[in-house]
């Protein structure tokens, strides 16, 4: 049986903001810029939304976002998970949309952390020196989120034999994706040695094996299926959703790091949305480290889980490989302002309404997208389709 | 200039009986009175069965590595000095985890499944940190 809000919402209208390296503007600049993007590209104006979810690094980012545009909403949402913020706004649209209490929403996101350089090497600012993280975590110098990742690829390669090759294979697949990507950061070729060869952050990822830092910002415009038809665009409908919550900085009762629940939570997607793997045709997984792709690849049953190292061996990831994914070049080349999760959703709408050119996959009408948050502390799956 | 300072923790109420045993090379996880409980970090009630009735539990300090990492980038100035450093996840042998530097060890040497023992650092005149080294 399928789930009643199934196919309840579509996403009306995506855009991003200017990218890359972008000096001297805000992330406010950027949020808005993307915002009014994505409302023409929606066939929709600023006076038409009425629900704002925003999230950024600063406090009270919906109504800072509200004031900036002009617009006084009457629903909004600030949840911060981390990178998949906002695709778990997207689930509370819909909650929203199906109770009445809102009826177009702009989903938003903006950052200038590669022209502020806020983020050397991990270190973002951590919580107070009272809170648990600042105990048990902060003394012994653990890069966040770099370090906990760097834990499961050494639990990975213990227990399933996964190499540093395997891990060079994803990044490599993106660089592939990213030449194909006007919009990308970083579009010279590399190679599988290259990314072996680059300095060590957190034993054993390296440089290579992480997102990039940049600027940018998204936004989603999303409206009920029944307003969505009678706009200029294709609609795409999401499907299924669902997402997760399990810890914050400090995982000591996640019993298994290789057995998440992000697994539970695609099983959940799937079922609301009624289709199987076999029916996903675009794949968008975020890509802040390379194995976080492989988990994520395991976790949401697209291969066994012990077997990612070998499902993206030889190119199989990239243009023309055998399960082609990440189709922008991902955080891993075409930019990572942060938060990726907004970007998935922006590549997914594209791919299905067959706007990505020479990126364009083939067959396009259901996709998948996957974020966790934090340090694999929570998780979002969403299915969409045409 | 000033020599860079580690990020110190800030004991509470709550978890000062923790870091009092750490100062006196103890290490003390919280035992729940109702229903002997283990639990870390510390919480004002027991997770599995609600009850306020929390105590301490001195545990042997022996453990193995689930997992961990060496750092070749640190997150502070202080830590940077010290590059490069182990971090890892210790399972206690009393079915409690924790994170620690694994200390006094050849960096090479730490795998997971490891035995390790607990070692204090005196890292500040009020703060002793648990920390691990190789059995």
């Amino acid at each position: 049986m399928t789930h009643d809000l199934s196919r309840s919402i579509a996403i009306a209208g995506v855009a991003e903001s200017d990218l890359g390296k972008v000096p001297g503007r805000t992330a406010i600049e950027l949020q808005a810029q993307a915002a009014n993007r994505a409302l023409v590209d929606a066939g929709l104006r600023l006076q038409d939304v009425d629900g704002v979810f925003a999230h950024t690094d600063d406090r009270f980012p919906a109504l800072q976002l509200s004031e900036y545009l002009g617009l006084q909403p009457g629903y909004v949402d600030s949840t911060n998970v981390g990178g998949m913020s906002n695709l778990s706004h997207i689930r509370h649209a819909m909650a929203a949309i199906a109770a009445g209490m809102c009826s177009v929403a702009l989903v938003t996101y903006g950052s200038t952390q590669l022209s502020d350089g806020s983020r050397k090497s991990g270190a973002v600012a951590t919580d107070s020196a009272a809170s648990s993280r600042g105990q048990f975590i902060a003394p012994y110098g653990q890069l966040s989120p770099i370090g906990y990742y760097a834990m499961v690829a050494q639990l990975h390669m213990r227990r399933y034999g996964t190499t540093a090759r395997d891990l060079a294979e994803v990044a490599v697949a993106a660089r592939r994706w990213a030449q194909l990507n006007p919009k990308a950061y970083r579009r010279e070729s590399t190679s599988i040695e290259e990314v072996m060869e680059s300095p060590v952050m957190a034993a054993p990822l390296r440089q290579r094996d992480c997102c990039l830092v940049t600027d940018g910002g998204g936004a989603l415009v999303i409206t009920s299926a029944a307003r969505a038809r009678d706009l200029p665009g294709k609609p795409v409908y999401v499907m299924g959703v669902a997402e997760s919550h399990a810890h914050h900085y400090t995982p000591f009762d996640t019993p298994d790091w290789l057995e998440t629940a992000a697994a539970p939570t695609a099983d959940a997607a799937f079922r609301m949305a009624g289709v199987t793997r076999k029916d996903i045709d675009v794949v968008q997984i975020y890509d802040h480290f390379t194995i976080s792709v492989i988990q994520s690849l395991e976790e949401l049953g697209f291969c066994r889980r012990g077997e990612g190292g070998s499902f993206v061996a030889d190119g199989a990831l990239a243009p023309g490989g055998r399960f082609p994914i990440n189709t922008s070049g991902g955080g891993l080349s075409y930019g990572h302002p942060g938060m990726f999760g907004i970007f998935l959703a922006i590549e997914a709408v594209r791919q299905l309404r067959g706007e990505c050119a020479e990126r364009q996959l083939p067959k396009a009408e259901i996709a998948l997208c996957h974020a966790p948050g934090l340090v694999f502390s929570c998780n979002t799956t969403m299915i969409l389709g045409v | 200039m000033s020599e860079p300072q580690r990020p110190l923790p800030e004991p509470t109420q709550l978890t000062a009986p923790y870091w009092n045993a750490a100062r006196d090379k103890r290490l003390v996880v919280q035992c729940c009175q109702g229903c002997g409980h283990l639990q870390f970090f510390p919480r004002p009630f027991c997770l599995k069965c609600a009850s306020e009735r929390i105590d301490w539990q001195e545990v042997t300090g022996e453990g193995t590595i689930y997992t961990f990492t060496i750092n070749h980038r640190a997150p502070n100035a202080f830590m940077k000095e010290r590059l490069p450093y182990a971090v890892a996840i210790v399972d206690l042998d009393e079915g409690v985890r924790m994170m620690a530097n694994i200390v006094n060890s050849d960096l090479a040497a730490i795998e997971i499944g490891k035995r390790v023992k607990v070692v204090f650092e005196r890292v500040s005149g009020e703060i002793v940190l648990p920390q691990f080294e190789l059995v």
